[in-house]
């Protein structure tokens, strides 16, 4: 086997594909243009920032992306999805800047350091209490993933809107900034990814939880037998994916600078399984690749970012994007892929033949 | 076929008369599962062809339902079927009878389906859930509803595995009042004696490849195995060393009181010494593997005390059990035993990742040393040791699962058919194991349906019988003795 047929047997071969494709659309674009082939990767500096579309897409992909790696754990352990994300990131914001603002107080002008702290880890914490509550139902009451955790995904935002006592709360000021704004010129958001990532997979490459989570998620019972305690470990899951949201939700409502209750996180709990679904994982649990899952996160924001750019509007962006990822899934179902390894071991007999005459 | 690595079959032939049956006999990835998937059209073969009567040209199935088109159908090693549906939606699950508005005829489907298992002289009620019955009754459905679908050829894959005496002999009238009606079945065991008493013919298979067809009579029973191993196998009878009886004052491992699991199994008192290989016996479904769930916790006990060596034990789940040196090797391979998607390497080491608690990653290193000596000792057949256990055959699946028991080196080992579908040449390797096992000091628990095998490795025996445990035998252990104990009288 050549290298390049071995690597299209990797489960990220696809995904990366599926990137390419997207890449490629957009340099078509640009020199049909008339713009210079690599204007897509062009990253310039103004005011100390660094600026470009492909800067943007990965600004921008941050908060699915981290929402991402919460939620393939979440599928490969308890073959089910939390749906409540969304609602717990924008639940997570409000109690953040509750804290920070005081209750029914509307906007700051100036916060201290202690505040800020308490704000942070005040939102954390109700990310991992969220996370618990929807790993308690699913994993110790055997509740479907899908009705425990529409609870929080109805329940989460409207508390939130109370807690901030059915105001927008806004902490403008840099400092609350920071988060979702830049770094060293580099988006801060990307940096939070990177770390979150970069914990995840030191877990998973030195503990065995990669191990358990996927044993576990591909059969439960024979795990038990083998000493492995299920529940624990699909709690945990939901919890990692509590906190994940708490953390997507600190840097969307960083980005504005405020708890907007009604639109942080909105519909990103589709995008979160999407990204899943898209880095070749099964939704039906059991072995997982988390990187699949980043690239999943990132590519459906080169798709927005591309829409944008192709001049397409946003009212009709949700209809183009459906299809392109009904392309993209459709790739990756088990049918298609088989036919395609199907015709080309019928090319490589043929070649045979060919070959012995 | 080739599997990824290994080719499954080469150039074999089979030849099914009207009206016989025929066994197929071969070892542990003899290729006899592969075989029977190229006729039912669940692998594609690369090359030869398939004829059957009253067809022009060759045959190629491309799924089960092409092969039932034709005429064949199949129940497997394992019952493929929904346990959370009725006995009767599972019989005509698919094929459904309908009335006239293209909606399910329940009414007529529960008839039909009573009416065929009183014919096939199942005791079960068509209404309740599948998973309300024990495997073997849910295996004689599965046949059920094979024989049901008008079929010329019927292939039974291992399908005595999970029965005991008196229901093997219902599925043997089965056979022989189908083979009457001109059906052609194809059968495959690994039980010898039932070859003897149900078919006409033998087609041997060895590494995927022809060995050769065989009347029955022509075709003793030495002749057979050698036929299948390719060498002659060792003395069965001796394996039991000089004294491997006497352990009167080895200290106690075990030491059960009054455990009970509601439903499942009724309290019992057992004791188990240091080295001593204890045999669990009575009939399928008389708490046999209930009892040993219940030491494992697997089933938390109800009621009763367990000490372990010696020390009073709290077993809540598993995991406790494996703290306290105990491992417990199920029977239902499928759904307790392996971790389909986890490669041989993974599924070996998991119990003992477990044990180590999962801050103590074992270094990748000394996991793929294990899992090379694992796959060495007990000649696990595989491409590599990365390949997805799925992709084995039974009997090596079942040796990965013992291998992940024996790696964490257990103090009390649990064995409920551990040689269930493995070969006549590696269920003499593991009665060696246990014998081993047994004099480096560990205890053994040992549950078997053959009870043959069980005499030649145990020193003490337990008897169940109706989910209870109603005695032991000690001593010289006898087929006669045993037979007796269960059916109900203890001879002294």
């Amino acid at each position: 086997m050549t290298t390049l047929k071995k690597f299209s047997r990797q489960q990220l071969f696809l995904p990366i594909v599926c990137v390419l494709l997207v890449l490629a659309v957009n340099i078509v674009y640009d020199v049909a243009n008339g713009d210079v082939f690599y204007n897509f990767f062009k990253i310039s500096m103004t005011n100390g920032i660094f600026q470009g579309r492909l800067v943007n897409i990965l600004n921008r992909g941050s908060e699915v992306a981290i929402l991402a790696i919460g939620m393939t754990l979440v599928v490969s352990a308890s073959a089910g999805t939390d749906i409540s994300v969304g609602s717990v990131m924008s639940l997570c914001a409000s109690f953040c800047c509750m804290l920070i603002a005081g209750f029914g107080v509307s906007s700051v002008d100036s916060v201290t350091p202690a505040s800020l702290a308490l704000g942070f880890a005040g939102a954390i914490l109700m990310g991992c209490l969220c996370g618990a509550f929807n790993g308690a139902l699913v994993s110790y009451l055997g509740i479907q993933p899908m009705v425990a955790t529409l609870i929080l995904w109805s329940a989460a935002r409207a508390i939130g809107l109370l807690l901030c006592n059915n105001l927008i709360v806004y902490v403008r000021v840099p400092e609350y900034g920071v988060l979702g704004g830049y770094l060293f010129g580099i988006p801060t958001p990307l940096i939070v990814v990177i770390v979150c990532v970069l914990i995840t997979t030191l877990l998973l490459k030195y503990t065995a939880l990669g191990l358990y989570i996927q044993s576990v998620g591909i059969n439960k019972r024979a795990s038990r037998i083998a000493g492995l305690n299920s529940k624990r470990i699909i709690f945990l899951c939901y919890l990692v994916c509590g906190l994940c949201a708490a953390i997507a939700g600190l840097v969307a409502s960083s980005r504005i600078t405020s708890a907007d209750s009604n639109n942080i996180g909105l519909n990103m709990e589709l995008d979160a399984i999407l990204a899943v679904a898209l880095g070749g994982n099964a939704l039906s649990g059991g072995k997982f690749n988390l990187a699949g899952s980043i690239i999943g996160a990132y590519t459906i924001q080169a798709i927005t970012t591309t829409m944008y750019n192709l001049g397409v509007s946003t009212e009709v962006t949700p209809v183009f994007k459906a299809v392109v990822v009904i392309i993209i899934v459709a790739i990756q179902a088990p049918p298609v892929k088989a036919w395609f390894n199907k015709r080309s071991a019928a090319k490589a007999a043929a070649k045979k033949e060919v070959a012995k005459v | 076929m080739t599997f990824p690595g290994v080719k499954a079959l080469d150039g074999v032939d089979l030849t099914l008369r009207k009206g016989e049956i025929h066994a197929l006999m071969g070892e542990n990835g003899a290729g006899k599962s592969t075989l029977i998937k190229c006729l039912t059209g669940i692998n594609d073969f690369e090359a030869g062809e398939i004829r059957i009567d009253g067809i022009d040209g060759p045959v190629k199935n491309h799924s089960t339902l092409d092969a039932q088109k034709v005429g064949i159908s199949t129940v497997y090693q394992e019952v493929n079927l929904c346990p959370n549906l009725s006995v009767a939606e599972n019989l005509y699950i698919g094929r459904e009878p309908k009335t006239f508005i293209g909606t399910i005829d329940r009414k007529k489907m529960y008839r039909k389906a009573e009416e065929l298992v009183k014919r096939l002289e199942i005791d079960v009620d068509v209404y309740q859930n599948l998973e309300n019955y024990s495997l073997a009754i849910q295996q004689m459905i599965a046949i059920a509803r094979a024989v049901d679908m008008d079929c010329k050829v019927l292939i039974l894959d291992e399908p005595t595995s999970s029965l005991d005496d008196v229901e093997v002999d219902k599925l043997f009238v089965m056979m022989n009042q189908l083979k009457q009606n001109g059906v052609s079945i194809v059968f495959v065991t690994h039980f010898l004696e039932q070859v003897y008493a149900v078919c006409d013919r033998i087609t041997v298979l060895r590494n995927g490849t022809f060995v050769g067809e065989y009347p029955v009579d022509e075709l003793p029973r030495v002749k057979l195995v050698a036929a299948m191993m390719g060498k002659d196998f060792d003395d069965l009878a001796s394996i039991k060393p000089e004294g491997f009886d006497t352990l009167k004052d080895a200290p106690m491992q075990i030491e059960a009181q009054g455990l009970s699991h509601k439903g499942t199994i009724k309290p019992f008192d057992l004791n188990l010494r240091k080295g001593e290989v204890i045999g669990l016996t009575g009939l399928l479904g008389s708490g046999r593997s209930e009892l040993a769930r219940v030491i494992y916790g697997a089933d938390k006990a109800q009621t009763g005390t367990l000490k372990v060596a010696g020390k009073e034990a709290k077993i809540n789940q598993p995991i406790d059990a494996m703290q306290m040196g105990m491992g417990l090797l199920p029977d239902d391979r499928k759904a307790e035993g392996i971790i389909g998607d986890l490669s041989v390497r993974e599924n070996i080491i998991l119990a003992l990742q477990a044990k180590r608690g999962m801050f103590h990653l074992i270094p990748r290193a000394q996991q793929d040393k294990m899992a090379d000596h694992y796959i060495k000792m007990l000649q696990i057949k595989t491409a590599s040791r990365e390949t997805p256990i799925k992709q084995l055959s039974g009997g090596n699946q079942q040796k990965v699962i013992l291998g992940r028991w024996l790696a964490t080196d257990p103090d009390f080992l649990i064995l409920d058919e551990p040689t269930r579908g493995i070969d006549v040449g590696t269920k003499t390797e593991i009665q060696k194991l246990i014998i081993h096992l047994a004099q480096e000091g560990k205890s053994i628990m040992f549950i078997s349906s053959e009870i043959e095998e069980m005499l030649r490795t145990c020193n003490r025996m337990a008897v169940l019988r109706d989910g209870a445990k109603v005695g032991e035998l000690e001593g010289e252990l006898t087929q006669e003795r045993v037979m007796s104990a269960i059916a109900g009288g203890f001879d002294e």
